[in-house]
C-alpha cells in the first residue's frame, strides 16, 4: 500500500527539527526509516509531516573514550559494522548488531530510529537494557537522560514525548577481558528473532562471576534484564550445574507473548536454550 | 515537491508528493520500470537501487530523500547494450527464470562485489538473504555471483 499524504521538511538543526516537532504533534521524525517507512506503508500511521534528520550536523559520530562507547541518533548499523574500533570498545554490541535485518537495511538503518521505534525483537534496544545504557533525548524543554531500563514501556512504546528527538546512546566503558555473548535464533536469516539473548560478566580472581548482565529480546513486550538469572550466577564460578540452574531460571522468570510465530512455551523454552550455549560460549572463549 | 539527483550518471529531477517512494518516482515519474516492487514493505529486496554507491530499498525510502545523490538502477548497471559481466554469468549459469527478483539480485551483487569482491559462498548467501528469489532456488544465483568476482578485482 501508498502511505497516506504527509509534508516532509528537512530540518537543518536539530532546533528547527524540534520546533517543527512542538508546532505539529502529528508530525512524526524520519531517520533511515527502515522501521517508519513500513509503517506509513500500511498506514499504522498517518502522520501529517515527516521531520527528515538527514540534513541536521553531529549525530552520526561513533565516540569511544574512557566513558564507553557514545552512538550518534543517524549512525547506521553499517558504520557500526565497518568500525574496527569496536570490536575492542564493545564487542558485545558489534555482533547483536551483524544480527540486524538485511545487507540493505544496514545500509540506512540508525541507531536512534531503533531506539524510538522500540521492536521488542529488535537488538539495538536489547544491547541498550542489559548494558546499563543512557538515551539523551533533545526537546522543547531541554535534554534529559533516561535510563534504557525506564525508556521501553512496551512494545512500539517509550517515555520519548512527541517533541523529542532521541539524539544518542551512550554505552558505559566495556572492560578488555570481560566475558559476553549474544545469541538469537529466527526462523530466517535477518528475520525479527522468536528470542535473542544478551549477556555479560566480569570475573574475581577466583573465576567467580560478579557483575552478571542477562539480557532478553524478542520473548518479552519489552528488552528486559532477567535479575533472578543474574542473582544465580552472581558469585558463582562457571560450571554445568549452574548453567542448568540460570536456564532453569530463566525459563521460568521470562514472559514471553503468544503470537502467530510462536508460542509461549517455545519461546521459554528457547530462552532456556540460548542462555545454556550464551553461558558455555561466554564461559569457553572471550568474543563468543 | 521537486526532487533532483543524479540517476545512472545522468541529472535528472521530478516533481512528486512527498509520500512517494524512490521506486515509484523511478518507475512511475522517471519511467524506468527495471527497478521492480514486490512486497514494498522492505522484505523482498526486488526494489533494491544503489544510492551512493550503498543497496537499499527503494520502497524504504522516500524520493525525496535522494536529493543530490547518486542513484543507479539495474539500467545503469551496463554504460551500452552489452551485458556487464555479473549479468553474463547470470545467464550462463541460469540465474534467473521469471525474472522478477533479478534487477534485485544484480544491484545488490553489484554494490556488495564493488566493495567486496572476495565475498565467499557465505557471505554472498548472507547478503542476497534480504533478496527473495521463488524459483532457483538460489544455488545458480549464489554461482553467477561467484563466477563474476573475477571482473570487479580486476578493476577496483
Amino acid at each position: 500500500m501508498k502511505p497516506s499524504p504527509f509534508e516532509y521538511r528537512a530540518a537543518a538543526t536539530l532546533r528547527e527539527a524540534i520546533d517543527l516537532l512542538t508546532a505539529d504533534p502529528e508530525a512524526v521524525v524520519i531517520a533511515g526509516g527502515q522501521s517508519l517507512m513500513p509503517v506509513l506503508a500500511f498506514r499504522l500511521a498517518a502522520p501529517s509531516m515527516l521531520v527528515d534528520l538527514r540534513m541536521v550536523p553531529g549525530l552520526d559520530t561513533v565516540d569511544i573514550g574512557d566513558a564507553g562507547v557514545r552512538l550518534g541518533a543517524l549512525v547506521r548499523w553499517r558504520d557500526i559494522e565497518d568500525d574496527a574500533r569496536l570490536a575492542v570498545a564493545h564487542p558485545l554490541l558489534r555482533e547483536a548488531i551483524g544480527h540486524v535485518a538485511h545487507y540493505q537495511i544496514r545500509n540506512r538503518g540508525t541507531v536512534g530510529g531503533s531506539l524510538a521505534h522500540a521492536d521488542p525483537a529488535a537488538e539495538l534496544p536489547g544491547i541498550a537494557v542489559a548494558c546499563d545504557a543512557e538515551i539523551t533525548l533533545v526537546g522543547a524543554a531541554g535534554a534529559r537522560t533516561v535510563d534504557a531500563r525506564e525508556f521501553f514501556t512496551g512494545p512500539l512504546s517509550t517515555v520519548r514525548q512527541s517533541d523529542e528527538i532521541l539524539t544518542e546512546l551512550h554505552l558505559p566503558f566495556w572492560p578488555t577481558d570481560r566475558r559476553w555473548a549474544f545469541r538469537e535464533f529466527a526462523q530466517r536469516q535477518g528475520d525479527f528473532a522468536l528470542a535473542g539473548l544478551a549477556l555479560f560478566y566480569d570475573e574475581d580472581e577466583r573465576a567467580r562471576v560478579w557483575n552478571a548482565h542477562v539480557g532478553v529480546i524478542g520473548a518479552c513486550d519489552r528488552p528486559q534484564r532477567l535479575l533472578e538469572v543474574e542473582a544465580v550466577l552472581n558469585g558463582h564460578p562457571i560450571d554445568d550445574d549452574l548453567i542448568r540452574d540460570a536456564a532453569a531460571t530463566a525459563a521460568r522468570t521470562v514472559d514471553p507473548p503468544e503470537d502467530i510465530h510462536a508460542g509461549a512455551a517455545y519461546r521459554r523454552a528457547l530462552v532456556a536454550t540460548l542462555v545454556e550455549r550464551g553461558l558455555r560460549a561466554a564461559a569457553q572463549a572471550r568474543g563468543a | 515537491m521537486r526532487v533532483s539527483f543524479q540517476l545512472n550518471g545522468k541529472p535528472v529531477a521530478a516533481e512528486i508528493e512527498p509520500r512517494t517512494h524512490l521506486a515509484d518516482c523511478l518507475r512511475e515519474t522517471l519511467r524506468l520500470t527495471g527497478t521492480h516492487l514486490g512486497c514494498e514493505h522492505g522484505a523482498c529486496g526486488a526494489c533494491t537501487v544503489i544510492v551512493d554507491g550503498a543497496a537499499v530499498h527503494a520502497c524504504l525510502m522516500l524520493a525525496v530523500q535522494a536529493e543530490g545523490r547518486a542513484v543507479v538502477t539495474v539500467e545503469g548497471l551496463s554504460a551500452d547494450d552489452a551485458l556487464t559481466p555479473l549479468q553474463t554469468a547470470f545467464r550462463k549459469h541460469h540465474a534467473l527464470q521469471c525474472g522478477f527478483c533479478t534487477p534485485g539480485m544484480l544491484t545488490t551483487a553489484h554494490a556488495l562485489l564493488t566493495e567486496e569482491p572476495d565475498a565467499d559462498a557465505e557471505r554472498i548467501r548472507a547478503v542476497i538473504s534480504g533478496n527473495l528469489c521463488r524459483c532457483t532456488g538460489y544455488i545458480p544465483i549464489v554461482e553467477a555471483v561467484l563466477e563474476a568476482r573475477a571482473a570487479y578485482r580486476k578493476k577496483p
